[in-house]
């Protein structure tokens, strides 16, 4: 009962972070985006070139470093990895593929919901759909393998990188980019957008709050626990945007979203999967980023190449659409996906 | 006889579907189910407590073994 007030009471406080963000300048809708956000640092760091969308976002900094501390704190940090790397890399790609059609992690998912964004509604299901079939792969036997244990070097890479991303930031060098237009150059104040991230950090450590294992786990063993923070996001944000008056509902004209319906429904689908084959929501990522899993600092590696991939190449969805190459890639992300479960998994006998 | 699961190394949901597997064809006595982090731990514990069994939680080390018992 503690822990379901307490992941209840983490996930309104994401919702209420993302509503103040917005207020503070963050893009409408985007108070918090994972998917995007990595994007944006993937651009400030030039492996991109998509002038409107190039930020070094503090909260991702802030999530990381957050859950690091925590886990520190209560003994929880624990360096691991060697778990399939190659195929968490690719995860990581295509979950960031799939969240790019849509324009939206599932955590940005909620939010769209949230501000009255009907393509969500059309994207909601294509994303249980992913889970759901992620879900036949775990019934029968998928598996990445077993991780191991790892030095005290590995595990401090991902909190490392965070610090080092803060720096560059903070001192803004030539080098780095910052988008002058576009949502790139919308952002909350850097203190606030820290201190949102650091917060929410610690929360999403204490509770495993994920995106992804809200639906799984309902799917697997009708265990809604997850989903009482899922749910706790939703209901906050609507409440926050209805109240400042960023609850605006339709289809048409939504802020960095688009209208094609196919291809909501199956970007959402490609994350759905892709989540469950790596084993968390990008958010979740993050998260054991900060606990030490190398594994899951290679998956957020993978979305940020698979950022760059889906700009670099025009692929990524776009206000006007998704673009036909755009359409195949989640056709191929599909096939690959459905590959990577298949080979993991023992469907197919002559697997191990 | 009594039962081990190691789940060393995987991250859930694994050991919990594993851990479930194990139960619901032991249908009693005890099954040890061993894990490496405190996620698996914790989901393990609540899976099978859900289930009727009682949890014994020992630290092994870096692990946990879980002597799950009805």
């Amino acid at each position: 009962m503690r822990d379901r007030l307490f992941i209840i009471i983490a996930g309104a406080v994401v919702g209420l972070l993302a509503v103040v963000l917005v207020l503070q300048g963050n893009p409408v809708n985007m108070g918090f985006c994972i998917a995007c956000f990595i994007r944006d640092i993937s651009g400030a760091l030039g492996l991109h070139r998509a002038g409107v969308v190039q930020y070094i976002r503090p909260e991702i900094i802030g999530l990381i470093i957050g859950a690091f501390a925590t886990a520190l704190f209560v003994k929880e940090f624990k360096p691991t990895g060697g778990s399939s790397p190659v195929l968490r890399f690719a995860l990581g790609m295509f979950m960031m593929a799939g969240a790019l059609i849509f324009l939206g992690c599932p955590l940005r998912l909620v939010l769209r919901l949230a501000g009255g964004d009907w393509n969500a509604l059309i994207a909601l299901p294509g994303y249980v759909v992913g889970v759901w079939l992620g879900t036949i792969f775990l019934k029968n036997g998928y598996t990445l393998g077993r991780s191991q244990e790892q030095s005290n070097v590995n595990g401090y890479a991902g909190p490392f990188i965070a610090v080092i991303l803060l720096i560059l930031l903070v001192a803004a060098p030539a080098f780095i980019f910052f988008s002058e237009e576009g949502p790139g150059a919308m952002g909350a104040p850097l203190v606030l957008a820290l201190g949102a991230g650091l917060l929410v950090g610690v929360l999403a450590q204490r509770t495993r709050l994920c995106t992804m294992g809200a639906i799984r786990d309902i799917i697997l063993f009708k265990d809604f626990h997850l989903f009482y923070g899922f749910a706790a996001i939703f209901v906050v944000a609507l409440i926050g945007n209805l109240l400042t008056g960023y609850f605006n509902p339709g289809f048409e004209g939504q802020p960095v979203a688009h209208i094609s319906t196919l291809w909501n429904f199956l970007g959402m689908t490609v994350v759905g999967l892709a989540a469950v084959l790596a084993g968390g929501c990008p958010m979740r990522q993050l998260i054991l980023t900060g606990e030490g899993q190398g594994d899951a600092l290679l998956t957020v590696f993978g979305m940020m190449a698979g950022a760059a991939f889906m700009h670099n190449f025009g692929l990524a969805g776009s206000p006007a659409g998704v673009s036909p190459a755009g359409q195949w890639i989640v056709l191929i992300s599909l096939i690959v996906l459905g590959i990577i479960g298949l080979g993991n998994s023992k469907l197919l006998s002559g697997n191990k | 006889m009594p039962e081990t699961v190691d789940c060393r190394g995987l991250s859930c949901p694994e050991p919990v579907i594993q851990a479930r597997q194990a139960l619901q064809q032991a249908s009693g006595g005890t099954v040890t189910v061993v894990v490496s982090n405190t996620v698996a731990r914790d989901n393990v514990s609540r899976a099978a407590k859900s289930m009727g069994w009682q949890v014994a939680v020992e630290e092994d080390g870096d692990d946990f073994k879980l002597s799950i018992s009805k």
